[in-house]
Order: structure tokens, then C-alpha cells, then sequence
């Protein structure tokens, strides 16, 4: 019997570009959160609803509300893709008609 | 003030109901939790993880009240979207339906049950009316309840804009849809002092 040689160790080439393909880049483009209108919610319910979950403040909460109301909608958050779906689903929990779409602004 | 909620000292809300107010409530709360039906925690035949993992419905309810509760997340209403892109909200409006409207339909549940219960827990008093004390957390119940019975009410109303509303405030007392709007302006009457108490 000869001398047993270990085999070399196999080597696996990774390629630095090979990965980077996967990888997903950060959108320049945000998402937004949009609060549509509808003639059953309070003013004042909305008001508290943006103030609650947002953590806005009195004013930039009525402020979001009189959009919402007098222009039919309003961005009232913006962020990542599933960021957005958060605030559309606690929306949607709120009794709110909320969507949310890429800011094509 | 009857059917008007007033702030406690220390947090929380009050309001004294009337016997038929109390049935009133407690009928639509009950019509509401099996409008919004059953979630899978209920017919997963005794496998509790099997709840936690089913998967929500991808198609719209048919229903207007519910579409109207759980609507399409990705359809903008106003934007007249056509082909590719309509076809794409319509894919991502169905996904994030599978994985939200469970959890929301048991939020829902969970917050008329609340109203329910807590009127059963009532303790008559003179005409069988009693005074209903909220804690903070009940009170953000019955907020988020009210105003789902309110969108359930104003979507079979038919209140599709401030011109229907203004409407159904002048019928005539013959009307059949009277009563109905009664208890929606009175419900209403109640989330507006509730959701004063509980301004931040």
C-alpha cells in the first residue's frame, strides 16, 4: 500500500458579483400611505385616529384631516414598502379607508 | 346627559343607557361579530397552531359592508388604472389580504365582544337603565366599535357622499330606512363624546 494522500481541500469560488446580484437595492422611490375620504367618519375621530397611531400633533393631525376632507385624500405617512402596509392595515383596523401606493411626485 | 359619554376622573368614560339603548347596542354588536363571522382560531378543528398559520382570503367580500371594512389596500380609488397596472394592484390588494384580514376581522370581533360584554355586565338600575363605566382600554373598544357599526350602518344606508347623508337627515317619519338612521345619528352622538374623553 502506498502513502495515503489527504485530498486538497475543495475549494468553493465565490464571486463577490455573484452576490450582489441578489441583493436588493434600496428603492429611490418611497411609498406613501393614503387616507381617502368618506362621509361616516367623525372629523374628530380621524383627528384622534392620526394622533394615536401617527403620534402627530394636534395641528399637523387636524391638518391631515381637513386634506382628507376638503381634497378627498392625503399622504399621511411615507416610508418602505412594508412600512406602508403597516400603517394601511392599522388603517384598515381604525375603520379608515386607507391605501397605499409608490410617490410618483 | 343621556347618550353622551363624559370623562372619569383618573381615565376611562362613562355614560348612562336606557334599557332599549342597551338593546339596541348589544343587537347591532352581536349582528356586526357574525357579519364579520368566524376566524380560523374557530373552525381549525382543534389545532391551535393551524389557526395561527392559515392563510386570510385573497378575493374582496363579497358583501358591501365588509368590502367596505377590508378594502383592497393597493386600488386606488381614484386613479383609473388600466391593464398591467390594474392587474398588478389587483395581485398585491389579494396578498396583503391573505395576510392581514384574519388578524383585522379578529381585531373587529374582539372589539364588539368587548361591547357586549361589557353591557351584559351591567347592574340595572331604577328603570332597568344603568350607567356603563369604561376603562381606557374598553373605551378604545368601544370606540373602534362604534365606528364599525356606524361604516356597517352608513354602507347599507347607502351614505355614499355628504349628499346622501343630508338626505337620509330630512326623511319623512313614514320612511322605513327612520329608524335606521336614528340609531346612526345617535351612535354617532355617542363616538363623538367618546372620542373626546379620549383625546391626547
Amino acid at each position: 500500500m502506498g502513502s495515503v494522500t489527504s485530498p486538497a481541500p475543495l475549494e468553493i469560488e465565490r464571486t463577490e458579483s455573484a452576490e450582489e446580484v441578489f441583493a436588493v437595492p434600496e428603492p429611490d422611490v418611497p411609498w406613501v400611505t393614503i387616507v381617502h375620504n368618506d362621509p361616516v367618519n367623525l372629523m374628530s375621530y380621524v383627528t384622534y385616529v392620526f394622533q394615536t397611531y401617527f403620534g402627530y400633533s394636534k395641528d399637523k393631525a387636524t391638518k391631515l384631516m381637513l386634506d382628507v376632507h376638503h381634497k378627498g385624500r392625503a399622504v399621511v405617512s411615507s416610508g418602505t414598502r412594508e412600512e406602508m402596509e403597516r400603517d394601511v392595515q392599522a388603517m384598515h383596523g381604525y375603520g379608515l379607508w386607507a391605501t397605499l401606493q409608490h410617490d410618483r411626485k | 346627559m343621556p347618550g353622551t359619554f363624559e370623562p372619569l376622573p383618573g381615565g376611562g368614560a362613562a355614560v348612562a343607557l336606557d334599557v332599549v339603548e342597551i338593546s339596541i347596542i348589544r343587537s347591532l354588536a352581536v349582528q356586526l361579530m357574525e357579519l364579520i363571522g368566524p376566524g380560523p382560531a374557530e373552525d381549525s378543528s382543534g389545532d391551535p397552531l393551524a389557526g395561527l398559520f392559515a392563510e386570510g382570503p385573497s378575493e374582496p367580500p363579497s358583501d358591501p359592508v365588509l368590502r367596505r371594512l377590508f378594502p383592497d389596500a393597493y386600488r386606488d380609488p381614484e386613479g383609473a388604472s388600466q391593464g398591467k397596472e390594474a392587474e398588478e394592484q389587483r395581485a398585491h390588494s389579494a396578498e396583503f389580504r391573505r395576510y392581514t384580514e384574519n388578524d383585522l376581522r379578529a381585531g373587529k370581533r374582539d372589539n364588539a365582544l368587548t361591547v357586549i360584554r361589557s353591557l351584559d355586565a351591567l347592574t340595572p338600575a331604577g328603570e332597568g337603565g344603568a350607567v356603563l363605566e369604561l376603562s381606557p382600554d374598553e373605551s378604545r373598544q368601544w370606540l373602534g366599535a362604534l365606528n364599525d357599526l356606524r361604516l356597517a350602518i352608513g354602507s347599507r344606508l347607502e351614505i355614499g357622499d355628504e349628499d346622501d347623508s343630508d338626505l337620509l337627515f330630512h326623511l319623512p317619519d313614514d320612511d322605513s330606512r327612520k329608524p335606521m338612521v336614528m340609531a346612526y345619528l345617535w351612535l354617532g352622538g355617542l363616538q363623538e363624546t367618546l372620542v373626546s374623553t379620549l383625546m391626547p
